[in-house]
């Protein structure tokens, strides 16, 4: 018990941050229309792409010598940068096709 | 200096990507939210290479670092730039897959510098030290590898490498194989001197990831992509308390909670829980509902030139388009039919039910990459109520979403799904391969109803045959 309520001390900030963040997560996509599910999907597939950033870090710390961090690191960057890059150019070809669609009938 | 400007970079990140989500939900700024977020994310990774400090120490190792970016973004690019528009929904998929590797990846590394740094000090107070961490990790390989061995399956369900393989007793096989792998997590975080339970943990979760993705039908697998999503988001948020990092956690848990939230619109679509989706009821019912295909009298062929001319003689024409649509990629063919309807003075319209096709709103990307325009897509309500005042109801490959046995049948696997009432309208033609029942694996009385008309073929053919007999009517 009081080992759990000194990790909850000691984590606080990181607690805040999930509660919120799955209100918010929640708050932000709740009126999305159907039409949008696709798109939506696809650039929240691109933005866990920030693993990249984990992958970064174990990359750039991994030693010379240690040739497991090193090839695993570098496959976690590219396979991360997939993730990222992949995520929002598909989407952006997605939404692309609603909006060159869009503009004329608006005028 | 450099890790106060980090922080703002990561603050500025993690704004972008709430801002980013909340204007995807908007068709009107949809495409400036993702711009948007990509920033965000290049911020967050360009302030990473070059301002990160680990006790002060600098991330080294660039040559790697920026050859492992070079080549991601190349071929995450071309990838994402060739991919067909409807290979789309297996292209995200794919991405996602490659997210959850990333993330299994990087807790194998970080479990491995902690087991080298146990061999030279495994002190009680160090092991107990470091079990949170170890903790953290095996959620993030479970979860990783889950995610990239289910999205996988997903991906080569899609595009038809991998078919539909259940074997009874399945489900308690999977729920045995995660009971396993997540004992073994318990045993790593109590002993993490033990680091071959990693790699046990590793294949279980593999294995996992197979057999739960391996029974789920196709027609579900969008509800599964967008679960393994915040699976794969859940993941990430692991690698940010790993780092202590706010942007990897904020992003990860952001797109959990938004993607579970997702999925659980998607299931509501098409009325089902996601508890049935998962368990695979449409798999089940398969055997059940063969026995039941009963003698439904004939249905009726109509030639092309019949069909060119009702249509170009109605008032109103809707165009329920579906799966057979997207797998022909007859979006084009089907616009330049639209245009030719108005010219001759006919009102055109497109019922779109949340399913069809391939992913919810997938009908809706096709038709706009074929320039068809926004107003023209009538939803599900708007569209049922439109029926009763139309002429002709064209349906392209479209099935189980129009199958009045989801209103009238108790017994059928489909009742209670919304459909797009077409039986309102006057006259009814379906374009169909062939009678071959839908994804649900059932008859369609539609098809046997008297003001329904069947025109076999390939939707794309079928479109250009009637364009051509339009010009002569």
């Amino acid at each position: 018990m009081q080992n759990v309520l000194q990790w909850i001390t000691n984590n606080q900030q990181i607690i805040y941050i999930v509660i919120l963040m799955i209100f918010v997560g929640i708050e932000v996509i709740g009126r999305v229309p159907s039409v949008l599910h696709t798109p939506l999907m696809s650039g929240a597939n691109a933005i866990h792409g920030v693993v990249i950033i984990g992958a970064i870090i174990v990359m750039g710390k991994a030693e010379g010598d240690n040739y497991l961090a090193l090839i695993l690191g570098f496959l976690a960057v590219i396979l991360g940068t997939l993730n990222v890059v992949g995520g929002f150019v598909v989407t952006d070809r997605m939404l692309e096709m609603f909006k060159s669609k869009k503009k004329p009938n608006m005028n | 200096m450099g890790l106060i400007f980090l922080t703002v970079c990561y603050l500025i990140a993690s704004v972008t990507f709430i801002l980013g989500l909340k204007m995807l939900s908007n068709p009107a700024s949809a495409r400036k939210g993702n711009l948007i977020a990509a920033a965000g994310m290049l911020i967050a990774i360009i302030g990473t290479i070059f301002l990160y400090e680990d006790n002060g120490n600098r991330l080294g190792n660039y040559e790697w670092i920026f050859g492992g970016l070079l080549i991601g973004s190349v071929i995450g690019t071309l990838a994402a730039r060739k991919v067909k528009m409807t290979a789309m929904p297996e292209m995200v998929s794919l991405f996602n897959g490659m997210g959850g590797a990333c993330a299994a990846l990087i807790s194998i590394v970080e479990f491995n510098h902690i087991s080298k740094q146990l061999a030279t000090n495994n002190s009680s107070e160090y092991v107990s030290s470091i079990q949170p961490t170890v903790l953290i990790i095996v959620l993030g390989l479970i979860i990783g590898s889950v995610s990239f061995a289910g999205s996988m399956i997903a991906w080569g369900k899609l595009n038809g490498k991998v078919k539909d393989f259940s074997f009874t007793g399945q489900n308690i096989l999977n729920l045995l194989l995660l009971a396993i792998a997540l004992g073994a997590g318990v045993c790593l975080v109590i002993h993490p001197e033990n680091s071959f339970l990693l790699y046990g943990i590793l294949a279980l979760s593999l294995v996992y990831g197979v057999l739960f993705v391996m029974p789920i039908g196709g027609a579900d697998m969008p509800v599964v992509i967008s679960l393994l999503n915040s699976f794969t988001g859940v993941a990430a948020a692991c690698g940010g308390f790993l780092y202590d990092n706010k942007v990897m956690l904020t992003g990860g848990i952001l797109v959990g909670a938004a993607g579970t939230l997702l999925t659980i619109l998607m299931c509501k679509a098409m009325n089902r829980s996601l508890i049935n989706v998962l368990v695979g009821s449409f798999g089940g019912s398969k055997s059940a509902s063969a026995p039941g295909a009963k003698d439904q009298g004939h249905y009726k062929e109509i030639s092309l030139n019949d069909a060119a001319t009702i249509m170009s003689y109605a008032n109103k024409v809707m165009i329920v388009p579906g799966y057979g649509l997207a797998v022909a990629q007859a979006q084009h063919s089907c616009h330049e039919l639209e245009k030719a309807l108005n010219d001759k003075g006919v009102e055109v319209k497109y019922a779109i039910h949340p399913v069809a096709g391939r992913m919810p709103g997938h009908m809706n990307v096709l038709l706009a990459e074929a320039d068809v325009s926004y107003e023209k897509l009538q939803e599900m309500e708007q569209a049922n109520d439109e029926f009763k005042t139309t002429d002709v109801v064209l349906i392209l490959g479209a099935n189980d979403v129009v199958n009045p046995a989801a209103k009238n049948d108790s017994a059928s696997p489909i009742y209670g799904m919304p459909i797009l009432e077409v039986e309102l309208a006057k006259n009814v033609i379906v374009n169909k391969r062939s009678m071959k029942p839908g994804y649900a694996g059932i008859e369609n009385d539609l098809f046997f109803q008297p003001k329904t008309s069947m025109l076999f073929g390939d939707a794309k053919k079928v479109l250009q045959d009637l364009l051509g007999e339009m010009k002569n009517v």
